[in-house]
Formats: structure tokens, sequence, C-alpha cells
């Protein structure tokens, strides 16, 4: 099964890189930018065959490691 | 005093931290390896600076989760002293020994010079030997050093004077919250701090404003 994990900073957490982003895209020309945020995204191959309970392991997985739930949201999708 | 430094793959400040540790105590660190489960019995351990795990999906997250890490884990519940500097510092919040995250710098680029830090509190195990409201100088380097915590940890760590260094007279290099440079842990016996006081311990290095963290420590200890 296939998953991809979606970190994100929480709203409130500062981002220099997503504002500088959003500054050279402006720079750029592309004025309908309000604002940029940087993420990351994490795509794990697992041999568990039931979603839910591969959800479940990648929450753990998420909220031991992948993510620093002080500063960063995650979600999870199963994707094949 | 005996201590430890701890050895992860790319931590490269460990032979400075192990320098200035046998210079101010007298006594040389036993270095230990991360994938070690056991620390030996020491009176402080150390987490130096460096790149650990290339700095890899966050600095200091993969350190954190190291098999060494559940024995510093263990020691601080006993009251050890801990002293994380800069990946230090990072690995201390990441492994929630210290509350708060470490944040690419406000102004995106790796800083390395000197600032000024204030001790925002004197009347703690590692910065007793330094006068209420001293500023002293010290080096920084690195990139993820911005320190971030929610309001209600920041009001905690302000009230209870957890927050041990500040940078001073507008050297802020990174965007920290409130000037921090180092806080502690509730106890007041796990320190985290980004400049790198073992990098200001004799006249050769231009100065020894560092000394005083280390002898603050070996005084404790000794009391």
């Amino acid at each position: 099964m296939k998953a991809r994990v979606t970190v994100t900073l929480k709203n409130g957490v500062l981002d220099p890189q997503g504002k500088a982003i959003e500054g050279a895209l402006k720079g750029l020309g592309f004025a309908g930018v309000g604002s940029a945020r940087q993420g990351k995204i994490i795509d794990l191959e697992l041999d568990e065959t039931d979603a839910e309970k591969a959800r479940t392991d990648i929450a753990a997985m998420c909220d031991k490691l992948l993510a620093n739930t002080v500063i960063e949201n995650y979600s999870i999708d199963i994707v094949g | 005093m005996k201590s430890a430094v701890v050895v992860f793959p790319g931590s490269n400040r460990e032979r400075d931290m192990a320098a200035a540790l046998t210079k101010v105590s007298g006594t040389a660190p036993m270095m230990v390896w991360h994938q070690d489960t056991t620390l030996p019995d020491v009176d402080l351990v150390v987490l130096p600076g460096g790149f650990s795990y290339g700095d890899y999906l966050r600095s200091g997250a993969i350190a954190a989760r190291s098999p060494i890490m559940a024995a510093v884990r263990e020691k601080a519940a006993e009251g050890v002293r801990v002293l994380g500097v800069c990946n230090g510092f990072q690995i201390l919040t990441e492994a929630g020994l210290l509350p708060g995250a470490l944040m690419r710098n406000a102004g995106l680029k790796f800083v390395c010079r000197e600032v000024k830090l204030s001790v925002a509190n004197a009347d703690t195990d590692f910065t007793r030997a330094y006068g209420a409201g001293a500023v002293l100088r010290c080096p920084v380097a690195h990139h993820d050093g911005n320190y971030f915590a929610d309001p209600e940890t920041l009001a905690r760590l302000e009230g209870d004077g957890r927050v041990a260094f500040r940078y001073a007279d507008g050297t802020n290099p990174n965007g920290s919250v409130n000037d921090i440079a180092g806080i502690l842990n509730d106890a007041g016996t796990v320190l985290g701090m980004m400049p790198h006081p073992e990098n200001l311990i004799e006249a050769l290095h231009g100065g020894t404003d560092g000394r005083g963290l280390f002898e603050s420590v070996v005084t404790t200890l000794a009391a």
C-alpha cells in the first residue's frame, strides 16, 4: 500500500521560506499571490493492506518522527 | 566533575566541547557514540553542535530518536545536568526535553558571527558564575536557531525564569521570539542554547566569556 504524508507549518507559525517564495513570485510578476507556505511530502510504501490500520500506523509515525507537532500539522492520504 | 559528550554522525563541535570541559573542569569527558544505549556515571551530559544526520527531516529530529537518547532522558529524569549547544539544543527540543522548536532563521541565511548575550537569569546551575544582567560575547553558527514556542509556553518560560540567555544589544541573529538564546527545563537541570560558549574559553580564542557557563556547573556540582 502506498501513502502520502503532507506536513505543513501550523497557522501562526512564521514561515520565512514561504515568505521568500511569495516575494520571488511577486518579483516575477505573479501579482495574484496572497501568500505562500512551504511544507513537505513524504511518500511511504507499506506492507499493510488494511487502509484503516495503515492510517493508524502512519499517524503514530507522524506523531513520533515525521512531524514536529509543536509547529507542524500533518495529513495522510492513502494513494493506492 | 565527570562529564560525557554524545557524538552523533554529523556532530562537529564535540572536540571543542571536550577541550572546554577538560580545561575548565580538569577532567576529560567520556565520548559516547549515539548507538550506545547506556551512559557512564556522570554529573553532566553534553549534546554538542554540528549537523547530526545532515539536518535531514528537521534539525535534530533523527538524532533525538537515536538509541542513546533513552539513556539521556533517564539521566535527565534523575536530575543529572544536561547541556545542549546549537544542534544539541535542537535535539533537546525534538526529544521533548525542552519545550518549543528551533525554526529556520528569519533571515533565511546561515549565520556565523559573534553576538552579545545577556544573562537573563543568573540564579541557575549554568549561569551563577555570571553576575545578574551580565552581558557576554559569544559566537553563533547556525541555520535553524529561530526559537519558537506557543504563547502559553512562552509565558510559562518567562514567568518561571527559565530563559537563561537572551541576545542583547540588537544582536538577535535569527528572529528568536523575545530574543531567546537559551532556555531551561522546569527543574533547571537541562539547558539548551544556540550560541557556542565552548568556543570562547581561553585568551587564544580572543576571550574567555564562555568559561562562566562551565565554571557555574562545576561550582554547582561541587557544592
